[in-house]
């Protein structure tokens, strides 16, 4: 601890941001958020010329108006909250997450298999990962079983866990995915526990019965589609080159109309000429009647045709702020908008999350193969690189370990200066493979944009908190998902 | 706080605990958890300065510190306890641990967190 008068201030690692009218400070070792007064704005302009001792920065302050001891309890309040700092600080690395971190989440690979061939597919594509070579193609009831009792056994202390389907096309596995649903829910109330199900699919197999069976039992459902018609079939195609919009339009209708207990949600896939968000937009949230539509720009190497360039990136991002724009109207109405990339932010911003890892991935979350393989999530079941066990024999937790070990934002160099990195802690382990050859790298090619959307994000928060502070309780318990 | 309002919930935490340091520095008998409570003799050096340290034994890190000056030598009460009565040659500075102080560190398991706990010796 050093003597307050010999104290020699610097500004700690914080990003400004206004909102409202109001200014506000996210505050960056801790994920903390703080309106600020004009007398912070002050100090961290006066700090912004360079170092200030304690005596030298509470008599510049004087000499703007502030009385002695005002300066010097604003002075230390700064201090204490390390939004200013001093020789002794100490930048804090993040800890590890502990070894037994226990599951939440398992994403059930149903099948591998799918009667699409979207040409961006991260499974089928030119970009996969997957070895599925003389692998099962449909998970069997016994691996499923010992799928869901792995989970209730590595999820120690969770009152509730949940089971994501998922494929290759989830529902050309359906009856598998019913007898999962009964078994879990057994083994679960035998433990007193709760279990929730969610499910991604193409909705091309939808059908009455499926659609009831998954409202009665509350399984939250997310349709991969990209749009109208002219844009979601320019990739989302079946084998012979035929797009699906006609097949599936009328059945996503039926869904929502059908299904009542759980949000419908639509998750497009972002790529070169797919890129009119606002347009995509209005398609899936009022001609069709999603609850919620959430965008994420392909996951590709850079030289692929469907790749978007930085210029398209640039028309994605200006839409994204019109989209925001609308969102924070609705807001400060009270009113709940579609846009699922502002909610899931926000959900994140309420906790003030500072993330060791980008996602959950081998920590809360793990993805089980049709063989019963184990993967850090279900972008890397089947690959035999990524492979992190078996649900036969358990996690391999050395694999695990490095596996966690190199997703560390403590480890990737270029993330220690960013001002986002509590949010973003590199991005995705897939994309980072995909791009850079390496789970461990960070996802350099978005970082921009990562941060122009954290600050818009930011903005949309320190605005709703300053004139409607009720609308973000709603999210306290929200838990994004991707 | 005073100037800065918290709006999320890591926010609301450093609220509590910089309310927290606030009201140990205004309490009239400071305790460990307040702000200048104890203070290094090197970390508020005087210019021209007496040398404070353990200068008795004229082996090179003793007699000067590490930049080659008088301001940072060894002080034996403070951070550099165990460097001197376990390894120091010259066992003046702190209780002699060997015959009849064994005890006399046995409650300061960590130097910089229990040193309160550390026995008072009368020869």
């Amino acid at each position: 601890m050093t003597a307050t008068a010999t104290r020699t201030y610097n500004l700690g690692e914080f990003h400004q941001f206004e909102g409202g009218g109001r200014k506000f400070l996210y505050l960056v070792p801790a994920g903390a958020i703080f309106e600020m007064d004009t007398a912070v704005e002050t100090t961290i302009s006066l700090l912004r010329e360079g170092a200030a001792e304690h005596e030298q920065l509470t008599a510049r302050l004087a000499e703007r108006g502030f009385a002695y001891t005002d300066a010097d309890e604003l002075v230390q309040e700064l201090y204490r909250a390390r939004v200013i700092v001093a020789g002794d600080y100490i930048k804090e690395p993040l800890d590890p997450p502990p070894a037994d971190f226990p599951l939440q989440s398992l994403v059930m690979n149903l099948t591998n298999q799918c009667n699409l061939s979207c040409t961006y597919c991260y499974e089928f594509g030119e970009d996969k990962v997957a070895t599925p070579e003389g692998k099962q193609k449909f998970m069997d009831i016994d691996t499923a079983k010992a799928s869901v009792d792995f989970l209730l056994s590595s999820s120690a202390g969770r009152s509730t866990v949940h089971i994501t389907f998922f494929g290759g096309e989830t529902l050309m596995n359906f009856p598998l995915l019913k007898q999962v649903v009964t078994y879990a829910n057994e083994r679960a109330a035998e433990q007193g526990r709760g279990i929730d199900f969610s499910l991604t699919t193409n909705a091309t197999l939808l059908t009455a019965t499926i659609i009831e069976f998954l409202s009665e039992n509350r399984i939250g459902v997310t349709v991969s589609m990209d749009g109208p018609a002219d844009l979601h079939d320019k990739l989302r195609v079946f084998s012979n080159g035929k797009g699906s919009y006609d097949i599936i339009a009328p059945r996503v209708k039926a869904l929502i109309a059908g299904h009542r207990t759980r949000a419908i949600t639509a998750r497009v896939t972002l790529t070169n000429g797919v890129t009119d968000v606002m347009r995509i937009y209005k398609h899936l949230k009022h001609d069709l009647g999603f609850h919620e539509v959430g965008f994420a720009p392909v996951t590709t190497s850079p030289d692929r045709l469907y790749a978007i360039g930085e210029r398209g990136m640039d028309g994605v991002l200006d839409d994204f702020h019109k989209l925001a724009d609308e969102y924070l109207e609705y807001a400060l109405r009270g009113e709940m908008h579609g846009f699922s990339n502002v909610s899931d932010t926000i959900a994140e911003l309420i906790q003030g999350v500072n993330k060791s890892h980008p996602c959950g991935a081998a920590l809360g979350l793990l993805g089980v193969g049709p063989s019963g393989d184990i993967a850090p999530c279900h972008r890397f079941v089947d690959s035999d690189e990524h492979s992190l066990g078996n649900i036969a024999t358990g996690v391999d937790r050395e694999k695990q370990a490095d596996f966690l070990n190199r997703g560390h934002v403590n480890n990737k160099y270029d993330c220690q200066t960013c001002w986002a990195r509590p949010l973003c802690a590199g991005g995705c382990h897939h994309e980072a493979f995909v791009r850079y050859g390496d789970t461990g790298h960070a996802n350099l090619h978005y970082c921009d944009w990562i941060r122009d959307w954290t600050d818009t994000c930011l903005k949309i928060y320190g605005t709703i908190s300053a004139h409607n502070p009720e609308f973000l309780e709603q999210f306290a318990e929200r838990k994004a998902l991707n | 706080m005073k100037h800065l309002k918290g709006l999320n919930r890591k926010a609301r935490r450093i609220d509590g605990l910089v309310t927290q340091m606030e009201a140990a520095a205004k309490a009239p008998v400071a305790d460990s958890a307040s702000d200048d409570d104890v203070v290094a003799l090197q970390q508020t050096p005087q210019r021209p300065h007496i040398p404070m340290g353990c200068a008795l034994a004229f082996s090179p890190g003793w007699e000067v510190d590490s930049a080659g000056g008088t301001a940072g030598l060894c002080q034996p009460v403070e951070r550099d306890i165990y460097d001197c009565y376990v390894t120091c040659f010259w066992p003046a500075q702190v209780p002699d641990h060997l015959n009849n102080y064994p005890d006399w560190a046995s409650k300061c398991a960590t130097a910089t967190k229990d040193w309160r706990k550390l026995d008072l010796v009368f020869p």
